[in-house]
């Protein structure tokens, strides 16, 4: 292996941890009043109705729903030690006014963006037998465009495939909750499984990426250009790692 | 109905302001009534390449705050009979353009019985860059067979099929690809992208390739349109340009290296 290839190597991959995006199931706690004493009593009960499901599980408080004057109310290391006396462990919050991101940073909570806008009917957490509570995607079909993505586009195919007809070029970025189809050029970046599916693939005619990247797993640039480089590629995940081979030739 | 032609290239120095005045003075000498505009606010430039640097009275952004009516703003060149160059400011700088400023005009030009508009781009992918192809029919992008250049020209494609007038109402702006500054030595010799690199890499439509040559520097320090200059290269690959333009099928010159005769060679042993 050349010297440089050791350098991005050791790089790459340092000796003591692995750091990848991941995406986490989570119970988010939306809060519809800053009244403590009934968030207590009506948490207490939920946590009861199946104590197993709610046991040691991370919590992330929402505040869409809370106006702003109650924002100002809420005392949250109260709200904090409530939760962790029902087992439930606080770890982030999302959205909320400035003085409640002060008071999570403070109480070393992360602070989350605020997510979109959803029904307040259908967000109920329902315990029992059921799973976490995760967003269902809604599958949309495959998403195809015909034209280059030029330098500096970006294009994200949420909840489906993408399927480009020409080549991407270097300094583009296409995502897709799904799989990528390229029939041209990878010169950009290419982004598959965004939303953490692992079985996620890209497919190009020709590799020349600058980097790509499947459910967070990620090669780039020096490690591309060893590997297949400007062939009619597959990219893969096998064993928690970025493989590339070659697609069938045509006679 | 006129045609706004924008020649545009994101990197800067590559040809616009050469290849505009070239495209626009080919067509006027075909016949066509053609008007140029220099949208580079500031950093005006077409008015010495066209050598009326010294009867600009009124400009494009006097037009736009209606200081000045079109027709006083409006010169006529000398050797064109049906050319008109609209020059920039060189003392306001680009906020002065606006949508609605700029549309005005250039209806009123479509209005004047103008057949082509060329709108020379500064620089860039910021305001004036941006007014300058926001209308355009269609689009001439100038590159260099260079790394950068390229790169930059493909954003500025990016743009135009996203943010321009047409890209909002969902149509295409014809895009053209035209090539400067071309060494087919350099080429030969693998230290200069070829044609079918930069060809493969834009996807566009291939306008023409301007060969690198010295009519173009004499030209514009005379202030005489390359294209004027009928026996050099530039010359003759500009005109070349503009036939395409108009539809005719013309074969790409200048492409190969040239080979000296026996002849010439001996009399370069021999100098």
């Amino acid at each position: 292996m050349s010297k440089s290839a050791q350098r991005a190597s050791s790089v790459d991959r340092p000796e003591s941890f692995q750091l990848k995006g991941g995406l986490f199931p989570m119970n988010l706690l939306e809060l519809k009043s800053a009244d403590l004493e009934s968030i207590q009593q009506e948490l207490a009960e939920k946590v009861a109705q199946s104590p197993a499901f709610f046991q040691r599980s991370p919590l992330v408080f929402g505040f869409e729903q809370l106006a702003e004057p109650e924002q100002n109310q809420l005392d949250l290391a109260e709200l904090c030690s409530i939760c962790r006396n029902l087992t439930l462990l606080p770890t982030a919050i999302r959205g909320g006014n400035a003085r409640l991101q002060g008071e999570a940073i403070r109480l070393q909570l992360a602070v989350l963006p605020k997510g979109r806008s959803k029904n307040s009917e259908t967000s109920e957490a329902t315990a029992p037998t059921a799973e976490p509570e995760q967003t269902p995607v809604a599958t949309s079909p495959t998403r195809i465009i015909t034209t280059p993505i030029r330098s500096g586009q970006q294009i994200y195919a949420r909840g489906g495939d993408l399927i480009v007809m020409a080549a991407v070029s270097a300094g583009a970025e296409v995502l897709a909750d799904g799989n990528i189809h390229i029939y041209g050029a990878l010169r950009g970046r290419a982004l598959a499984g965004v939303q953490g599916d692992e079985n996620a693939r890209i497919f190009c005619t020709s590799q020349e990426a600058e980097l790509v990247a499947i459910a967070g797993q990620f090669m780039v640039d020096e490690v591309l250009r060893t590997n297949h480089w400007k062939e009619s590629v597959q990219i893969y995940l096998a064993g928690g790692r970025i493989q590339i081979s070659p697609l069938p030739k045509q006679n | 109905m006129a045609k706004i032609i924008v020649v545009t290239s994101g990197k800067g120095g590559v040809g616009k302001t050469t290849t505009s005045s070239a495209i626009c003075t080919g067509l006027a000498l075909r016949g066509h009534k053609t008007a140029v505009i220099d949208f580079d606010i500031g950093l005006r430039n077409l008015d010495l390449i066209m050598n009326c640097e010294r009867r600009v009275v009124y400009d494009f952004v006097n037009v736009i705050n209606e200081e000045a009516t079109l027709k006083q703003a409006l010169i006529k060149d000398k050797r064109c009979e049906n050319l008109f160059i609209l020059p920039a400011s060189q003392t306001r700088d680009k906020d002065a353009l606006t949508k609605e400023g700029v549309e005005r005009v250039l209806n009123e030009l479509k209005d004047m019985g103008f057949e082509y508009i060329i709108c020379d781009s500064p620089a860039g992918i910021e305001h004036g860059a941006f007014m300058a192809l926001y209308f355009a029919d269609e689009a001439i992008v100038v590159a260099n067979p260079e790394v950068s250049s390229v790169r930059d020209s493909d954003r500025i494609l990016g743009i135009l099929q996203s943010k321009s007038r047409k890209a909002e109402q969902g149509e295409r702006v014809i895009e053209h690809l035209l090539i400067t500054r071309y060494d087919p030595h350099r080429v030969a010799r693998g230290e200069m992208l070829g044609v079918a690199d930069v060809e493969e890499i834009l996807a566009t439509k291939l306008l023409g390739v301007i060969p690198e040559c010295q009519s173009v520097l004499k030209a514009s320090n005379q202030g005489v349109p390359v294209i004027h200059d009928t026996e050099s290269k530039a010359g003759k690959a500009y005109a070349d340009a503009v036939a395409r333009l108009l539809g005719e099928q013309v074969e790409h010159r200048f492409l190969n290296p040239e080979h000296k005769s026996f002849f010439q060679r001996l009399f370069r042993r021999t100098a």
